[in-house]
């Protein structure tokens, strides 16, 4: 078994300005206060990451906190200031203009914002781009960029030029065209913010299916904290420029590292993040009137347990780990502490 | 914020005060105090620049070389690089293919019959958007073989069509290296600042002495005036590629070529097509100019009606370039805004309908030309000639109208011309070069104003100061006029949109006219002088006017004229109090445009006989004299690029001021 760790970021820097390169010899672990008086701007602040194979990483912060930058420094597309990055055990920040081609041809995928596909490509081209520029033959590339193609329910359109589709196909495009060299590593760059509420939640659940075929690493971002939660298995909260806290939904709504962590976390329905194995209290009970699984969230098992006539078992693996009944399940609903 | 504005026009005024004083009183000076300096720049500090360049050109010719190679021998060159395919064009479009010279030579190939290409322009058009186009274009190529100007056009077809490649493929690699390298941007800037403001006729005397006189020398002018847009382009539309699409080609692993060639240079391709547009309009306008140096084709045409006074015949060829042009106008704005078609699958044939199409009617026609001449070659005895009538119908105006035009023509140079004229040219050259310097500094920053000195004092030195003010008297008056006549037909397009289609698209014909076809019916009615220059310039000149006008006060946002409308402004205030104040900077680009397009038409308007810098690059032309050309040139250069700076910086100014 390889390194759990495949992508690993250690005190990341990106300082945008004039004196970028200096302030940060001059100071140690300059503030934001320092870095605006140098007339610099401290994009992305020491951040550390350390993303696990087959995790969905979320970073989540409103626009300016840095977010679009980390990532672009995760993937080389911004030269961080500072600070190392690992992939795959391999110095990404060390490797040549050459390797770097050759990591992103094989190893990485993008999916953006904007969905930036090429206007002069059919779907299917689109698709097969990466494969194109990989010098790989038409026959080849084309039935792969078939077979991807079908994987995101957009057969038939192989022939539509991007701007006659919706934006939600586009993007199934855009997603299509990442995942076309098996990357051992996905980016998604907010790739449902430009998109209405309604198809967004259909492009999530379409993500999450891709995921469980897949099982990739993702490194995801967002502004919405609501998609976070719903995604993430680990969620980095940032804000100007630095990590406020890394860990799970539940963990997060639960125990706000900091005030700013709060305030987000405030307003979100705590049921649709808590899960069973938080609230469920030691067995005593004999009989149960049902079972629920452990990973469950409150949400999801709010009506049976409503329903049922005493406490319910609460189930990991097959074994009883816990009971949980009514009364808890309320005052996880009314947001009692 | 009272203060300030006080002060400013405090500057103004007296600025204005000082100049006219000494422009007025510049003669009494010179005889009060002896001193003939303040008139005139003394001879004995001016600057040998011409006698330089032209020393400059002739070592090129005789002595240069490189190790083993002339400077000639580069030019040969390049003449026959150029000269082989443009041949091969004439032979296929006109001439038909030959073998053998003089008496002895045997036809091997006859050349594309009319209908064949008129049928290929069609086709062509139909591809680019739909069958009214094509239809638009077929009877443009018709007009061209009714009228009986086939040869002609066809042999000013082949240049264009050697022109245009040239000149596209060579502005987009230099725009690419310019994209990818901000030092060869840096160094690429000033060249094509000068490139797009010294008048052609500066360079053609250089190119004819490099080249020979001859179609080749045409075509390299031709091409060095067609580029430079072509370049600026390119850069634009790279740079304005979204970033998530650079970012894209970066994610899957592209080289930097096929960064450039797979991921930006496709994305920009509509931009680059209004670029190619560019180029084609600027080699037709260069058509009768380039003549002038030995291009055939409709240009000599024109060129040796005028000089025959042959009124109806120059009318006719003119308009034969003005039909040309609007067709490949058309058509490559077709190109530009045209999507990307469905895939097509299947046989050659099925794939590619319309050039098997093209293939088969050239074949077709071919053959049958072989036994139908009236096929291959398009009958003498139907051609029309609409010459009589225009010589006729100028006849009947002059006689008819003779007494009205006259009096026109002398109460707008006795009430505006000849004072305008008096208070520049009066102006002392060392205040002139110290006012511009304030001038620039006030609009532009001290910089700028530095800069403006520096190129007054040039002009001084080079013994130019009197005809450069009379330059800046013609364009200012004409600028003036076409701004008084342009803007208000902007509102009126902005604010009626029925009008406005009709006012816009005269625009659009207008701005496709080559310069010099203006000048032709200008010099029927009114002859020579000033007061001919003067029309022609402002007809050429009025389009931008007018467009920046009507799309400024459209730009303007709807939400701050809804604001207006509740606050019960009547249509009036909207107009004056909303609209035209946030459409300002607008129109201050629309004059920085209406100035470059008046220096650019004066200089041509010197063969109507006006005595400014226009004129001596003529005269430079005729004496083959390329320094005497060339600074005359870089004078005109100077003018429209301090105009240029000067009217940008207000524009930003105000635009700042406004909050855009």
């Amino acid at each position: 078994m390889t390194n759990q760790v495949l992508l690993d970021c250690r005190d990341v820097w990106k300082i945008y300005g004039a004196r970028a390169e200096t302030i940060l010899q001059e100071y140690d672990h300059p503030d934001p206060a320092a870095l605006k008086a140098a007339g610099t701007i401290g994009a992305v602040r020491a951040a550390n990451v350390q993303i696990h194979r087959g995790e969905i990483f979320v970073i989540m912060g409103l626009s300016g906190s840095g977010k679009s930058t980390l990532v672009r420094c995760l993937s080389r597309l911004v030269e961080p200031t500072a600070g190392s990055i690992h992939f795959d055990g391999m110095d990404l920040l060390s490797a040549s203009a050459a390797e770097l081609i050759e990591i992103r041809r094989k190893k990485m995928g993008m999916v953006f914002q904007q969905f930036a596909l090429l206007p002069h490509l059919t779907v299917l081209e689109n698709v097969a781009f990466p494969l194109d520029v990989q010098g790989v033959d038409r026959k080849t590339r084309e039935a792969r960029a078939r077979e991807v193609v079908a994987l995101v329910g957009l057969e038939g359109r192989e022939n539509y030029y991007p701007r006659e589709l919706s934006g939600g196909q586009q993007q199934r495009v855009g997603i299509a065209r990442s995942l076309v060299v098996e990357p051992d590593l996905w980016f998604l760059d907010e790739p449902f913010s430009a998109l209405d509420p309604l198809i967004r939640r259909e492009m999530q659940d379409e993500f999450m299916r891709l995921q469980n075929m897949l099982k990739k690493t993702i490194v995801f971002i967002t502004h919405d904290f609501d998609e976070a939660i719903r995604l993430a298995d680990r969620i980095a909260v940032m804000k100007d420029g630095a990590i406020e806290q890394i860990a799970a939904p539940e963990e997060l709504v639960l125990n706000a590292a900091t005030e700013y962590v709060a305030e987000f976390t405030r307003h979100v329905s705590r049921a649709k993040v808590i899960r069973a194995k938080t609230i469920m209290s030691p067995v005593t009970s004999e009989s149960f009137a049902g079972e629920v699984d452990w990973h469950a969230t409150i949400e999801s098992i709010a009506d049976q347990v409503e329903a049922a006539s005493g406490p319910m078992r609460v189930l990991k693996d097959g074994e009883t780990v816990g009971q949980i009944d009514k009364q808890a399940v309320i005052d996880v609903l009314v947001g009692r502490k | 914020m009272r203060r300030w504005i006080t002060w400013s026009t405090g500057f103004w005024v007296a600025l204005f005060a000082v100049t006219w004083a000494l422009s007025s009183y510049s003669f009494q000076l010179y005889k009060a105090f002896d001193a003939r300096w303040i008139v005139r720049f003394p001879k004995s500090y001016e600057l040998p620049t011409e006698s330089w360049i032209s020393a400059l050109l002739d070592w090129l010719v005789d002595k240069a070389h490189f190790v083993v190679f002339t400077f000639r021998d580069l030019t040969r060159a390049i003449a026959a690089m150029i000269e082989l395919p443009y041949q091969f064009l004439r032979n296929l479009l006109i001439e038909g293919f030959q073998s053998g010279i003089g008496a002895e030579a045997v036809q091997i190939a006859p050349s594309l019959s009319w209908v064949a290409v008129i049928a290929v322009a069609v086709l062509i058009a139909h591809f680019a958007k739909d069958w009214r186009l094509g239809a638009l274009t077929g009877i443009c190529f018709l007009y061209l073989a009714v009228f009986g100007q086939w040869a002609s056009a066809m042999v000013t077809m082949a240049s264009v069509l050697i022109a245009v490649p040239i000149g596209a493929v060579g502005g987009l690699l230099l725009g690419i290296a310019a994209y990818r390298s901000p030092l060869i941007e840096k160094c690429l800037r000033p060249i094509l600042d000068l490139m797009q403001t010294v008048p052609v006729f500066a360079y053609l005397v250089p190119v004819l002495i490099l080249f020979g006189f001859g179609p080749v020398a045409a075509l390299v002018a031709t091409v060095i005036y067609a580029m430079p847009p072509m370049v600026r382009v390119t850069i634009v539309a790279l740079k304005a590629v979204p970033e998530e699409i650079k970012e894209a080609g970066r994610m899957v692993g592209c080289t930097r070529r096929q960064m450039m060639w797979k991921v930006l240079v496709p994305s920009a391709s509509p931009a680059l097509m209004v670029g190619v547009n560019q180029v084609i309009m600027l080699t037709l306008n260069m058509v009768i100019i380039a003549s002038m140096i030995g291009a055939g084709g409709l240009g000599f045409d024109v060129l040796a009606s005028l000089r025959r006074l042959d009124i109806g015949g120059g009318i006719e060829a003119g308009l034969a370039i003005v039909v040309m042009a609007i067709a490949l106008d058309r058509v490559s704005q077709a190109f530009a805004s045209r999507g990307v078609h469905e895939h097509r699958n299947g046989t050659f044939l099925k794939r590619h309908p319309w050039t098997s199409t093209s293939f088969a009617i050239i074949a077709g026609t071919l053959l049958v030309g072989q036994f139908m001449p009236a096929v291959q070659t398009y009958p003498q005895d139907l051609t029309i000639t609409t010459g009589p009538f225009w010589t006729a119908a100028i006849e009947w105006i002059n006689v008819n109208f003779f007494d009205a035009f006259e009096a026109i023509k002398l109460v707008v140079l006795q009430g505006l011309l000849l004072p305008v004229k008096k208070f520049f040219t009066g102006i002392p050259w060392a205040w002139g070069i110290i006012a511009t310097g304030l001038f620039a500094w006030k609009l532009a920053g001290w910089r700028m104003g530095l800069m403006a000195m520096l190129f007054m004092a040039f002009i001084s030195a080079s013994g130019l100061w009197g005809k450069t003010m009379v330059t800046i008297y013609l364009c200012g008056v004409s600028v003036f006029l076409a701004s008084v006549i342009g803007i208000p037909l902007g509102i009126w397009a902005a604010e009626r949109p029925r009008a406005g289609r009709v006012i816009l698209g005269l625009m659009d014909t207008l701005q496709t006219l080559p310069s010099f076809v203006y000048l032709i019916p200008v010099v029927m009615l009114f002859r020579v002088g000033d007061f001919s220059a003067m029309i022609a310039v402002v007809l050429y000149a009025l389009a931008p006017a007018v467009r920046y006008a009507a799309f400024g006060l459209r730009e303007v946002p709807a939400h701050l004229i809804e604001a207006g409308r509740m606050a019960g402004c009547t249509p009036r205030q909207i107009l004056f109090r909303i609209k035209l104040p946030l459409a300002t900077p607008h129109l201050l680009l629309g004059l920085n445009q209406t100035i470059m397009l008046a220096l650019s038409m004066l200089v041509i308007t010197a063969l109507v006989g006006t005595r400014d810098l226009g004129q001596e690059v003529y005269i430079a032309l005729t004496k083959a004299n390329a320094g005497q050309g060339i600074v005359a040139g870089l004078c005109v250069a100077f003018i429209a690029i301090i105009a240029d700076r000067v009217v940008h910086a207000a524009a930003d100014g105000q635009r700042r001021r406004l909050g855009l």
